[in-house]
């Protein structure tokens, strides 16, 4: 594989360091636009598993690393809110195996529900953070994270965006995959037990290594000017907004930062006053502005509008020129739409019929929001459906509007974060009960078709036992569990809604058809030898 | 700066195989030695939804998406996508579209390789890459019948 060079998406070539490093183990949970990251690394042979959500996920990193093991974390931006938890602690813990966390924002949300910038986590939790701007750098960075992780015993955070994961260009893959064996493991509870007395330690210790980090960083290749020569403008940028920059300022000298916390403040200081105009170029946040300014380094940044969606050569143009005219317009483009024949149809159809109050959640379901349904009310995160529902029906009291309420959620959302949302609904459980519709379609579809708990396969295709939905619901108490077919019996599926939410009970009705794309996939497999015994 | 660059931009909707075609001229240009990035936008869009894709070759390409206006060919898998990729566009832009196809050619599922082939009128790469390419992306009889649909677009 050495000295191969292919095309790669940003995500694929992070599959491919990570392989390179021999990675004991990716865990993540899908989401656009970091999925293919690890089916990358499973269809390469590197071992890798879907976990229930991010917070598991890094929980079991954090695992492989105390034992010495290499560890990928993968996660679109909001996943890093769900495994914020322990993420914060284990950066008082350190590493012992390279542990990295890969973090695929979404700039100008193609695919999700807020643009935050995730960069600001790697100043939070105290950790340092590492800026792809290419499919080649994605690469070649993932394996400097794994090497960082060792050397420093902290975790790295590789911050990715769109236009790096699904951009594809030419890598070269320059490293011989490594035979990596984890050395044995040793207990070492002083610094891995984070009981006040050694955590207040371990917070000193990461201060220092956050300083010691910094000092690698001023010293290190990964910050160099690109485009040298120039002194009357300078420009500091990072990830996919460097190729942008190079595109849309030609004349300008370019200070590249790969990594970008802890910041190089007098490499940046040094560049600064060698250029007449400093500014800088960055997507998201004012993160890099900010931190400058915070440590004396005068900069010129942008204007507000520039805060939201990705850049481009054009608005980048635009930004240097503080110029907040809105950028030419086509005419608006198809919006996505449930598919035809999809089983999720039939029930916003029933939802508007009925005229019910909907609380979404994150799926292709969330499509019932747009005409022809016009059937939800709020959406908001992974598993928030249930509690959102409990609450409003809380509000509303034992009135006709309460029993209108119902949450919706997927089977794959369910068991990410749904669980405990039905452990509040049993325990603290409205006036007029409630009523949770669980559209089971087999396949966590909207990021492309990925295997969870319940669908009996791993993600490289090996059988699991697959965790039954009905089972977990019953076991929790829940006063119903319904299962019907919403294609094959539309009609006993409203004459049951209607009676559940005419109840004072906790019901969860499992909404259950496989979703069609799956059911051509499935058919494609069974064609193939793809389906490991 | 973007002389040396060839920008071609893929639209269509979800299904239509636009990522699939990009992907493939992406790989025909990275065999023929150019440097080549390509750039996606696909989400929520299962099935029905707007996708692009922009692919960018030359000697050296930086930005992974096709600048506004700076588009030198448009592949429209759908008509009706055209007018939203019109900033990208300008007066030499030339646009391949369905109608550039037989009446059967631009209603199968093959639409996005024949076009493929009206594209390579202009690009003029060797057409045995594209079929050594199209062979790879689809096998057995699909395959073939993939060549047979590049070669009319591209009136070979």
């Amino acid at each position: 594989m050495a000295d191969k060079k292919m095309i790669l998406s940003g995500d694929g070539a992070i599959a491919y360091g990570a392989k390179a490093c021999g990675v004991t183990l990716g865990a993540g949970y899908p989401g656009t636009p970091s999925t293919e990251i690890l089916e990358t690394l499973t269809s390469i042979g590197g071992a890798a598993q879907w976990s229930p959500n991010e917070k598991v996920a890094l929980e079991v990193a954090t695992g492989v690393s105390l034992g010495n093991g290499r560890a990928l974390v993968t996660m679109k931006h909001v996943g890093l809110n769900v495994a914020a938890d322990p993420l914060f602690t284990l950066t008082y813990m350190g590493v012992n195996g390279g542990l990295v966390i890969v973090s695929a924002d979404d700039p100008g949300m193609v695919s999700s529900q807020n643009e935050q910038d995730n960069r600001n986590y790697a100043k939070f939790a105290q950790m340092p953070m590492l800026e792809p701007s290419s499919s080649q750098e994605a690469y070649d960075l993932t394996i400097r994270a794994f090497e960082l992780s060792e050397q420093f015993k902290v975790p790295v955070l590789l911050r990715m965006t769109t236009r790096v994961c699904h951009s594809m260009g030419p890598v070269e893959l320059w490293k011989e995959p490594e035979a990596f064996r984890p050395a044995p493991y040793r207990a070492d509870a002083p610094t891995k037990v984070m009981i006040p007395a050694y955590a207040r330690r371990a917070h000193v210790r990461l201060i220092q290594v956050m300083k010691d980090l910094a000092a690698y960083n001023e010293s290190s290749d990964l910050h160099a000017v690109l485009n040298a020569g120039s002194s009357e403008l300078g420009i500091l940028s990072s990830g996919v907004s460097v190729q942008h920059v190079l595109e849309a300022a030609p004349e300008a000298s370019v200070l590249q930062l790969k990594m970008t916390w802890p910041l190089p403040l007098d490499a940046i200081r040094k560049f600064a006053g060698s250029v007449k105009r400093f500014a800088v170029v960055e997507e998201g946040s004012r993160f890099l502005e900010e931190n400058l300014r915070a440590a004396g380094i005068a900069v010129e940044g942008k204007e507000d509008v520039f805060e939201c969606g990705e850049l481009s050569v054009g608005r980048v143009k635009q930004l240097l020129a503080h110029d907040n005219t809105p950028p030419p317009a086509g005419a608006p483009g198809r919006p996505p739409a449930l598919c035809p024949g999809c089983p999720h149809r039939k029930t916003f159809e029933l939802l508007s019929e009925l005229k019910l109050t909907v609380l979404g959640d994150i799926g292709c379901y969330t499509l019932g929001v747009l005409p022809p349904f016009n059937a939800m009310d709020a959406s908001e995160c992974m598993g928030a459906s249930i509690g959102m529902g409990l609450g409003l029906r809380r509000t509303l009291g034992d009135s006709p509007e309460a029993r209108r309420v119902v949450s919706v959620i997927g089977d794959s959302t369910f068991l990410h974060s749904g669980l405990t949302g039905i452990v509040d609904m049993v325990y603290n459980k409205p006036a007029t009960g409630h009523v949770v519709l669980l559209l089971d379609n087999g396949t966590t579809a909207m990021t492309g078709l990925q295997e969870h708990a319940a669908t009996g396969y791993h993600l490289d295709r090996t059988p699991a036992v697959p965790i039954k939905l009905e089972d977990v619901c019953r076991s929790l108490g829940v006063d119903h569990v319904d299962i019907v077919d919403p294609v094959g019996d539309q009609d006993g599926y409203r004459a049951l809604l209607q009676e559940r939410l005419a109840s004072n009970d906790a019901t969860v009705i499992i909404v259950r058809r496989p979703c069609l794309m799956q059911m051509k996939k499935m058919a494609k497999m069974a064609n193939s030898t793809e389906v490991k015994k | 700066m973007s002389h040396d660059i060839t920008n071609v931009l893929f639209v269509g909707i979800g299904g239509q195989g636009i990522i699939r075609a990009s992907d493939m001229l992406t790989e025909a240009a990275f065999r023929l030695g150019f440097d080549v990035k390509k750039s996606e936008l696909h989400g929520m869009s299962q099935r029905g939804g707007s996708v692009s894709s922009d692919v960018r070759f030359g000697k050296k390409v930086l930005s992974p998406m096709v600048p506004l206006g700076m588009t030198d060919y448009l592949v429209a898998v759908s008509e009706d996508q055209i007018e939203v990729a019109r900033p990208y566009l300008n007066d030499a832009t030339v646009i391949v579209r369905p109608s550039d196809l037989s009446a059967d050619d631009a209603k199968s599922r093959m639409a996005n390789i024949a076009m493929l082939g009206v594209l390579n009128r202009y690009l003029k790469f060797p057409a045995d890459l594209w079929e050594t390419l199209i062979r790879e992306n689809f096998a057995g009889p699909v395959g073939e019948a993939n060549v047979l649909a590049f070669r009319r677009g591209a009136n070979l």
